[in-house]
């Protein structure tokens, strides 16, 4: 019955390479280091100007987790020549938006405007970058909201669970707290660390800048000249690539919460963006947990099952190894059946190959689905700095499928066992532990 | 906006479960003044099928709305909207059960679908040249669907997850549900569109079969393609494909409004929880009145942007909340709510918070907003409505839902019209007439400590060797 359609899932790979290799932004360099990346989009009359500056959470001082996101986060809390109310009052006016938050491995800034209003879009992102005051009482402030907010994270279990599991797998590694940091790291953070981490990590020469919408080539490197141009470069900070220690056994964390369900999330150590097998990886995640409703673990446990209703493996691939987890939610009196039935599929993709079916389902998968994740001006801009990032190669948007489709059944097989370890690895549960009566 | 009792938390919660079925997130309004106008057609069944060229980049989205959602149930059947939303992936004769996703998602799809108060949909995000698949695979569906019980007993369990995710073990979900229930008496906006347990629990096979008999039906559907298309050649397509079903009855959507609320009604949620959520709903008309355009420009006065009144006061200026904000969609079949919700700062009193938001009121209605104020509220709904299209998706979800609750997608084309006609006096005047205190049901969800204390922190956990 299917046959036909596979056919076609099969030759959807080259339709595919064709048009994402029209994606070619324009790269260059500024005189002070600023890699720039521009894509005319004029379909609307819309601009997406995003900054990634290369410093995150993974460069907080241990004892200060948080500080790259409260430094963030105050970008647009007032400059040297207008306050917080209004940096916000100018942008709301024109109906655009402008924000700033961090990441592990990076923070971004960025506006959105309408074309007409272009040149207030890089004035307002242009000012919270490079003009920022960090007034006192809005340090004080900020960091007190975001205490609040650490304390809401305290309502939502699945929160709860990745905090306690990233510290399990984490150890001694800055991929362990939370990136709006601790309660305990938050109260020891000064506005003097605000403004030194500021100081050596935002530079023009640390940011790459995306420009995505309704401008010409021409037009956004005059306004970069314009509103970056005086920005002085300065010494990069050395980066410590340290690294992690894997989980050498069994480490299990449950947390009592009055609760129906129990929130499970279980996994260990994964691996970087840039590791030669992260497309063999992926092929193998789509088809553990990662591929929505065909994956085998939504299938086991939803489908024939009826244990939850949501089921994930995630790889998440950072600028060092990030953590494999699998994430789901079943009733308390369910909760035993629910993780063997976990271990079970991961036992499995690592015992048997996976079906030239299943394989080749998953492939067309992610090569026809790639235009999907580029049909925004946003996602395009997300995508294009990250690309930039992590050093992919603009060749990334015509290589990717090829990448995809070079991954054999054998691939799939060896990274499974080298990556996946059902020996070895963190679980954590948030429910009631009591009634749950938990065997691992 | 309320659409189902699912808000707010969706970000968080999207991330964490991106293959769900069942739930819904939309925002404001939006016209279409600068992508092309949509195509639309009628045929020979009553199906309307609009179509929007989008040739920005080589994909599209496919949807299927049906006129069908919790407004459409009874008592003692919450939720069988939505439960045969889920029973909709169990498979036809020609496409047996698990096909639909797996084919979709082999060509490079998405497939998923929500369910609101008003509606059901069924969605799509292919690549252009799929769209002609995603529609035969919608078109089959549409009748002859399978229901076995064996599925349904295991679909039960699985939507009665999907509801202590959502309301059991969600402190806010709950307040939601909770709000609605105390809102509305009569009318079905009463119950949540994921239902209670006792009624999933008494639903049947045979209540699934009579509502799909009685609502799945193309003179009850509409069908919405925006995209790297060509009207014209699809169309064809779309005849061959949809033409063949035949007309379904005409059920009746009339519902008897919910009589005026004659007094305040307040009400607490006691539960485990570590930070106080306040909500107050007030009772409104929908697109069908000329106040919802006013009612539109104040709730971005109240909540759009951090120069709004609510964060300004309420976050900025007092600390009593970690976010506040304002609701409201005029995009629904029965006039629905405006809400407004605070997450109280843990250091702030519930008191005080419901002071503070009472206080704005009062300002909005003792005196009318500043030229300012109202030009930048104005702003920032035109800008959207463009901002919006940037996705197929949401553009698409704008076209179907204004179909579905009865206004149309032409009322969108006028709707910036009526935006710019707003004035402050219109303002001050609908806050006067809506946002009262008898109008008002206000609920508060009230922390609880741990059982035990002692099992509140992270405290048992153990290594061992396995």
């Amino acid at each position: 019955m299917y046959r036909w359609l596979l056919c076609i899932g099969l030759l959807l790979g080259l339709t595919t390479t064709a048009l994402a290799a029209d994606i070619s932004p324009t790269r260059l360099t500024t005189p002070n280091g600023m890699t720039v990346l521009i894509l005319e989009q004029h379909f609307l009359p819309i601009i997406e100007i995003h900054a990634l500056v290369k410093a995150g959470s993974a460069q907080d001082p241990p004892d200060k987790a948080g500080l790259a996101n409260l430094v963030a986060s105050l970008l647009d809390e007032g400059t040297t020549t207008r306050t917080s109310k209004q940096l916000a009052e100018q942008i709301d006016f024109v109906g655009g938006s402008l924000g700033a938050h961090a990441g592990e491995d990076f923070s971004t800034a960025s506006v959105r405007v309408l074309q007409k209003d272009l040149d207030l879009g890089f004035t307002l992102l242009a000012d919270i970058l490079q003009h920022p005051v960090f007034p006192k009482h809005e340090f004080e402030r900020v960091r007190s909201q975001i205490l609040g907010e650490l304390s809401s994270d305290n309502d939502d279990p699945g929160q709860v669970a990745m905090k306690a599991f990233n510290q399990l797998v984490f150890q001694n590694h800055p991929y362990r707290w939370p990136v709006n940091g601790t309660e305990e790291t938050l109260r020891k953070i000064t506005l003097a660390d605000v403004q030194s981490f500021y100081g050596k990590e935002y530079l023009p020469n640390q940011i790459i800048l995306t420009i995505v919408g309704d401008v010409t080539v021409e037009q956004a490197t005059a306004l970069v000249q314009t509103h970056f141009g005086s920005w002085k470069k300065g010494p990069v900070q050395p980066r410590s690539a340290k690294k992690q220690a894997a989980i050498d056994k069994k480490v299990v964390q449950l947390i009592e919460k009055d609760l129906t369900q129990s929130t499970i999330v279980v996994g260990h150590l994964g691996i970087s963006r840039t590791n030669p097998d992260f497309y063999a990886v992926t092929v193998m995640n789509h088809i553990l947990g990662a591929g929505g409703f065909s994956s085998r673990l939504m299938d086991s446990i939803r489908d024939k099952q009826g244990l939850a209703y949501g089921i994930m493996s995630h790889y998440d691939a950072r600028a060092m190894p990030g953590s494999f987890w699998v994430n789901l939610q079943t009733r308390t009196e369910t909760t035993n059946q629910a993780i063997n039935g976990v271990f079970a599929e991961m036992k499995a993709i690592r015992e048997a190959p996976v079906t030239d079916q299943e394989l080749a389902e998953a492939k067309s998968f992610l090569m026809g689905s790639f235009p999907l994740r580029l049909d925004s001006t946003a996602k395009l801009a997300q995508v294009l700095a990250q690309v930039e990032f992590f050093g992919l190669g603009f060749d990334y948007f015509s290589q990717y499928p090829k990448w995809i489709e070079r991954v054999t059944k054998e691939d799939v097989q060896r990274v499974a066992r080298q990556y996946l370890n059902p020996q070895h690895y963190a679980l954590v549960v948030v429910g009631s532990i009591a009634k749950a009566k938990i065997r691992h | 906006m309320i659409n189902s009792p699912i808000m707010k938390k969706s970000t968080s919660q999207l991330s964490w479960y991106t293959c769900l079925a069942g739930a819904l997130f939309i925002s404001s309004l939006s016209t279409f003044c600068l992508a092309a106008e949509p195509s639309e057609y009628i045929l020979s069944n009553g199906m309307k099928v609009l179509l929007v060229e989008v040739p920005k980049a080589p994909v599209a989205t496919v949807q299927v709305w049906y006129r069908v959602g919790s407004r459409n149930e009874v008592m003692g059947r919450a939720g069988l909207s939505h439960m045969l939303e889920h029973m909709m992936f169990k498979g036809t004769v020609k496409y047996p059960k698990g096909s639909f996703s797996r084919i979709i998602r082999k060509n490079g799809g998405i497939d998923n679908a929500f369910t609101s108060h008003d509606f059901t949909a069924y969605f799509e995000n292919v690549a252009a040249d799929r769209v002609p698949l995603a529609l035969e695979l919608e078109a089959d569906r549409m009748q002859g669907l399978i229901f076995d019980n064996a599925e349904f007993q295991t679909e039960r369990e699985v939507v009665k997850e999907e509801r202590r995710l959502r309301s059991e073990d969600d402190p806010q979900g709950a307040l939601v549900e909770a709000l609605f229930a105390q809102t509305y008496m009569s009318h079905p906006y009463h119950w949540p569109v994921i239902g209670w347990f006792a009624d999933l629990d008494a639903m049947t096979l045979e209540d699934l079969q009579r509502h799909y008999d009685t609502f799945y039906s193309p003179n009850n559907a509409t069908l919405v393609v925006v995209g790297d298309i060509k009207a014209d050649l699809l169309l064809p397509t779309i005849k061959r494909l949809f033409e063949p079903i035949p007309r379904g009855p005409s059920p009746k959507q009339s519902l008897r409004p919910e009589p005026d609320q004659q007094g305040e009604r307040r009400f607490l949620l006691k539960r485990e929880a570590q930070v106080p959520f306040v909500m107050m709903g007030f009772r409104v008309p929908n697109y069908s009145s000329d106040d919802s355009y006013a009612l539109d420009v104040l709730e971005s006065i109240l909540s759009h942007g951090k120069s709004s009144r609510l964060y300004q006061s309420l976050v900025y200026e007092q600390k009593n909340s970690l976010s506040v904000g304002a609701e409201y969609s005029l995009m629904q079949t029965d006039p629905g709510l405006f809400y407004f919700y605070s997450l109280v700062n843990p250091g702030a009193k519930v008191e005080t918070v419901e002071v503070a938001l009472q206080r704005e009121i009062t300002r909005l209605q003792s005196e009318p907003p500043s030229d300012e104020e109202l030009q930048r509220a104005k702003n920032q709904i035109e800008a959207s409505r463009t901002f919006e299209q940037d996705s197929n998706f949401r553009h698409a979800m704008l076209l179907g839902q204004a179909e579905m609750v009865g206004a149309g997608w032409r009322r969108i084309d006028q709707f910036v019209e009526r935006i710019r006609a707003v004035t402050a006096k219109d303002i001050q005047r609908v806050a006067r007439q809506y946002l009262t205190e008898d109008n008002r049901t206000l609920g508060i969800l009230v922390p609880l400590p741990p059982k035990s204390p002692d099992e509140s922190t992270p405290t048992t956990a153990h290594e061992g060797k396995s």
